[in-house]
């Protein structure tokens, strides 16, 4: 057996040497090296370029197109979302089942595809009427005139990210402990008051985190509706590229862009956490 | 008048039976404790006395008025959501869970209910907070949240929630059983004070003792079915079904110990 000292102070341990926590420290910092090599040295990123375009009007545009329908997206769909998620939870089954049904197809159909059925309702439906169904007809437009690429985009992505939304809020609602919507019935609460005052800020802890992923993916699905000639972010570097050959700078443009938003809005998420984390047992 | 009439009242899930035609009337003024076995049905008759659960027969009145449902052309029907909303707000429930609303204060938790289903100016319903408050020996944990409070602290809290309606009747559902041992005694005594105060109360609990001292009468329940009622002395020293005897035997054995005997005892027989 071998000797031990009489008085053993942990407080006097030196850190174990890990020799593989070197050996994986100086890989990455190769690999990292290269990639910032190829960046700098490849003359095809022709970084100039995209610098001259990084505040062109056009791009700016089409950046605040995307904006525009990633906030009118997020909103109607949260709406409809909520409304949903209410109908899936509804003890009526008619309501609760036609609920489910919409969001098992509008979820199980690609965004990209449903942007594009949009865009070619004309063909389907040639006119848009408002009447009694199956009968007589007030007012009637011609499709075509109705659904232009900034409607079509609007109604895809919305009820595309109304299913989304709407599995989140059911998920939220039902994660609020059911002690919690006894005791609101219990102080006299109407189901109503009980909803809003009670079970929603409780489920908002849960509802929050989900949502601001599917804004951030919500920004970024945007990029599909060029596809239908809508000027997006995307869109507008494709008409420049299109005319200049730059792909690669124009690209570059973009993708930056795109990661300004969506680190902007990912503090946003971080704080919006924070806020309605309280309260939190 | 009885301030509680309950008739007849059936309750089944599925192919269980919960309450089997209970039979009950509370006085303005009087406590009554309801003890049995597990799954009895005590719990579900003070859920459905306050709505939380529907129920499948008999009728129940509060003050005289039929609860739940209303005549309409010689047929009963169901009340609107508003309206059972306010029968409920006539009354005052206390969880064995507490519920205390976990994202606002505690004299938030006592205020709400009081502005927003009384119509109580705000500041009124402060005061009549605080003043509830510091009867159940919490005044000065109005601005902290729930989380922040033993199990004992959060059930006064739900307490005084309740009491903050001014309800005509207190409905007790096993109010101690999700405490600690230690902290069980802070909130006996509060609901002590409550009967000593005139309130009327069911209380549902598995303290025998508890049950004992505090009530008017005593009712004993099982699979659904009130067995036997009467005053405490008739309940737990001259108890006349075989039932009730074999309930008290078994629990008077067990009460009169203490947790950390009751696990010594555990331990040395296995």
């Amino acid at each position: 057996m071998s000797t031990t000292p009489q008085v053993v102070d942990v407080a006097s341990a030196r850190p174990r040497i890990r020799p593989l926590r070197w050996v994986f420290g100086v890989v990455l910092l190769v690999l990292v090296a290269q990639f910032a090599w190829f960046l700098v040295t490849n003359p095809r990123f022709e970084w100039s370029v995209a610098g001259t375009y990084l505040f062109d009007p056009n791009i700016l545009r089409g950046l605040g197109m995307s904006l525009l329908l990633t906030v009118i997206g997020m909103v109607l769909g949260s709406v409809l979302g909520v409304l949903l998620a209410a109908g899936r939870l509804s003890d009526f089954t008619p309501v609760a089942w036609a609920c489910g049904v919409y969001v098992a197809v509008f979820r199980g159909i690609p965004p990209l595809v449903q942007l594009i059925f949009w865009f070619n309702l004309g063909y389907l439906l040639p006119r848009i009427s408002l009447g009694v169904p199956f009968g007589p007809t007030f007012v009637s437009w011609p499709t075509n005139s109705v659904i232009s690429s900034l409607t079509a985009a609007i109604i895809g992505l919305t009820l595309h990210e109304a299913a989304y939304m709407a599995e989140i809020v059911r998920a939220g609602v039902l994660a609020v402990d059911g002690g919690q919507r006894d005791a609101a019935r219990a102080m006299g609460f109407t189901a109503r008051q009980s909803f809003v005052k009670v079970v929603l800020p409780q489920a908002m802890r849960v509802i929050v985190p989900p949502t601001g992923s599917q804004f951030i993916s919500l920004l970024k699905g945007t990029s599909l509706v060029s596809v239908i000639a809508m000027a997006d972010l995307l869109y507008s570097v494709q008409v420049i590229y299109n005319r200049t050959y730059e792909i690669v700078p124009l690209l570059i443009v973009a993708c930056a862009w795109y990661l300004v938003v969506v680190t902007v809005l990912s503090l946003g998420q971080r704080r919006l956490e924070q806020h309605f984390g309280k309260g939190q047992r | 008048m009885p301030v509680l009439r309950v008739r007849d009242v059936r309750k089944r899930f599925g192919d269980h039976a919960a309450l089997d035609g209970v039979n009950l009337d509370v006085h303005e003024g009087e406590v009554v404790t309801v003890i049995g076995p597990s799954g009895s049905g005590k719990s579900t008759l003070v859920r459905c006395v306050h709505q939380l659960e529907s129920i499948d027969g008999g009728a129940m009145y509060l003050d005289g008025e039929l609860l739940g449902y209303e005549m309409h052309r010689g047929h009963l029907r169901p009340l609107p959501d508003r309206k059972v909303a306010a029968q409920r707000g006539r009354m005052g429930m206390v969880f064995q869970q507490f519920n205390l609303f976990p994202h606002w204060s505690v004299l938030r938790n006592v205020i709400e209910a009081q502005v927003a289903v009384h119509g109580r100016r705000p500041e009124e319903a402060r005061e009549e907070a605080l003043r509830l408050l510091k009867r159940v020996g919490l005044a000065g944990k109005t601005d902290a949240h729930p989380r922040q409070l033993s199990g004992g602290q959060q059930q006064r809290v739900a307490i005084a929630r309740a009491l903050a309606t001014q309800p005509r009747i207190m409905l007790f559902d096993e109010p101690t059983s999700a405490l600690d041992p230690e902290l069980v005694d802070e909130v006996l005594s509060v609901v002590l004070d409550l009967a000593r105060g005139g309130m009327t109360m069911i209380i549902v609990t598995h303290e025998m003792s508890f049950a004992r001292e505090v009530a008017d009468r005593c009712v004993f329940m099982e699979e659904g079915r009130v067995v036997e009622t009467g005053t405490p002395e008739e309940i737990f020293d001259n108890p006349a079904s075989p039932r009730l005897q074999a309930f008290l035997s078994r629990f008077s054995g067990r009460a009169t110990r203490t947790p950390d005997e009751r696990i010594l005892e555990e331990e040395s027989t296995s």
